[in-house]
């Protein structure tokens, strides 16, 4: 009788298998695929953001405005879709920045090892101590309210977890053979961290990256609570809760809606975070 | 232990220099002075300005005389109690603030400072007291619905920003049912709010940290020998487990305290509470050079402090620990 072929079953098999199991991180990674589309596309076909109707000001939900308007009578719904469009990019730009630096500093600081591997940790352990936020608001106050600034400087407080992460995997890693026959066929260094180092410890990095953006997203709109994230009349999520947050006790919905908005794409983001954890540790206890 | 201790404080000097520097540099290299907002000022008085701020010094004057004013002195920190007066008790001098020139920084940081510190320690007391039993109950209860509860509660937590949270708990107990005021920081009745809101995110951060210190714990041979030799379930929660299981609670305890106080930035503009943190972000908006550095210097040094405790109750309680 012919053998059957049994399908192969590598890690990321294996750790697809596992998160599909995880309803709440199923749920969350499709919410925040669902999120991004809406926020994308979205303000392409709702009513205008921007649009001011002065004789109307703030009412609340009802058929023509579904979330309601706000005090200069802008449809609440089209600037929650818009306003998740900045966020979301904040979210994404900010944790590619984080990631290409902490990355590339980790596994630099990992495989090399030695003095410049404990130096280069130390310079980590007193970052980390330090209140960074408190470093950022100088930032955004003293050099403008500039987007780009603000990626770059969110970026620069989240790179310090993700190198030590990446540093821890790269010990791992540095003593197997597959890298000990590359050195002997001659790779240069730099050829050996980039490609053959780092695609093989990606999982933890995909799942800190997949951790990191909601807590981007929470540094964002906290500047933007302080008046220091992004200006008008460009607005974000964390804009909007501030207006909602100074007229709440008139407008309710201002507040409500984008402060749940917000909150549900941030579970959402770390159910998903938690559940790629659990699919891709192939060492954790089963429950 | 000593060694380690005075190698870390020496350690810190270096970090505080940079920063000192750090923020000294950044103010004065960036556009704008403290004095342009104002309305225009005669040339007169705009010398006499300079003059009284040490403005037209040589810029490395300017440096090596703040960093003087600013090495500790004395050592009377018995005057902490009388009042929150850096000079007084260690002759930290922060000179007088930009944007109230009749005001010392060291008195600004007196007055706010006992604020905030009531602010962090109550929500710190929050974050403790709802946290650990969450995450205790939740890994006892592993898996079962109390778990799912505790889980969600907590990630409820994590998710919900203190500027969503305190907002809608204004709205619901203060102006819907009008248990509290919807602001200020009269009486303990106002404290409760604004603690309740800063400590929550971190009681849910330190219910997830309990969970899994204590999962880990349960599981070792030490707890199955305590039952099998007849100890009640709370005797092995509470005088075996515990030890082990609050160890990730305490190494998280240094970033905890560091976000709170970042966190009080705002908390106190949402409960106008009069703190410290509010008074740094006006600061930095009014470019009030001197008590931007104040506060940094004060908020740096803490924190670094505070990490040193850290790291030492650590090895304290961790047998496998070890000084370096």
């Amino acid at each position: 009788m012919p053998a059957e072929i049994e399908a192969g079953n590598s890690l990321w098999s294996g750790a697809w298998h596992r998160l599909k199991q995880n309803r709440l991180a199923l749920g969350g990674g499709l919410t925040v695929i669902a999120m991004g589309l809406v926020c994308a596309i979205g303000p392409l076909f709702a009513q205008s953001y921007e649009d001011q109707n002065l004789d109307l000001g703030a009412v609340g939900p009802r058929a023509a405005h579904w979330l309601g308007t706000d005090t200069l009578g802008r449809d609440l719904f089209a600037r929650i879709l818009y306003g998740g469009r900045i966020s979301l990019m904040v979210g994404l730009v900010a944790t590619f920045v984080a990631l290409v630096i902490g990355v590339s500093y980790g596994a630099i600081a990992g495989y090399v090892g030695g003095k410049v591997d404990a130096a280069m940790m130390r310079i980590v352990d007193i970052l980390y101590a330090l209140p960074f936020t408190i470093f950022v608001i100088l930032l955004m106050v003293f050099f403008g309210r500039n987007i780009f600034l603000l990626f770059f400087a969110i970026g620069a407080v989240e790179w310090l977890t993700m190198a030590r992460i990446v540093r821890g995997q790269v010990l791992s890693i540095k003593k197997m053979e597959f890298i000990e026959a590359a050195r002997a066929l001659g790779f240069g260094r730099r050829r050996i961290i980039f490609r053959h180092v780092i695609p093989n410890v990606l999982g933890p990095i995909i799942v800190y990256t997949t951790l990191t953006i909601p807590a981007v997203m929470l540094l964002e709109a906290f500047l933007s609570f302080l008046g220091l994230g992004v200006q008008p009349p460009m607005s974000s999520w964390g804009a909007l809760i501030k207006d909602g947050a100074d007229k709440m006790e008139e407008f309710w919905w201002l507040l409500v809606f984008p402060g749940g908005i917000f909150s549900l794409t941030l579970f959402s983001l770390n159910f998903l975070g938690d559940g790629l954890r659990d699919a891709l540790d192939v060492r954790s206890a089963k429950d | 232990m000593l060694r380690y201790i005075g190698r870390r404080l020496l350690e810190a000097i270096p970090v505080m220099l940079v920063i000192i520097t750090g923020t000294f540099f950044m103010q004065r290299f960036v556009p704008g002075g403290p004095f342009t907002a104002e309305k225009a000022v005669t040339p007169e008085v705009e010398r006499n300005l300079e003059a009284y701020y040490h403005l037209n010094d040589p810029l490395w004057k300017q440096y090596v005389d703040y960093l003087w004013d600013l090495t500790p002195k004395r050592f009377h920190p018995l005057a902490l109690t009388q009042g929150f007066d850096l000079k007084e008790a260690f002759g930290i001098d922060f000179r007088p603030s930009f944007k109230y020139p009749n005001r010392t920084v060291n008195e600004i940081i007196a007055d706010k400072l006992p604020v905030s510190l009531e602010l962090g320690l109550l929500s710190l007391g929050v974050a403790l007291a709802i946290g650990l039993p969450l995450g205790i109950l939740a890994a006892v209860k592993r898996n079962s619905w109390i778990d799912y509860i505790c889980s969600s509660v907590a990630m409820t937590g994590i998710c919900v920003p203190t500027f969503v949270l305190g907002p809608i708990l204004v709205l619901v107990f203060a102006i819907h049912l009008g248990w509290f005021n919807a602001s200020g920081w009269y009486g303990p009745i106002d404290r409760v709010l604004p603690s309740l809101t800063l400590g929550s995110v971190y009681a849910a951060y330190i219910a997830r940290l309990t969970r899994g210190g204590f999962l880990e714990v349960l599981h070792q041979d030490y707890i199955r020998t305590a039952r099998a030799k007849g100890a009640s379930e709370a005797r092995v929660i509470f005088r075996h487990a515990l030890r082990g299981g609050l160890l990730p609670v305490v190494s998280f305890l240094g970033p905890a305290v560091a976000g709170i106080l970042t966190g009080s930035f705002v908390i106190e503009t949402i409960f106008q509470i009069p703190g410290l943190g509010r008074e740094f972000v006006n600061s930095a908006f009014n470019r009030d050079y001197t008590l931007i550095l104040g506060t940094v210097i004060l908020y740096a040094g803490f924190i670094i402090a505070l990490n040193l405790v850290v790291d030492v109750v650590q090895v304290w309680m961790n047998p496998k620990l070890k000084f370096e």
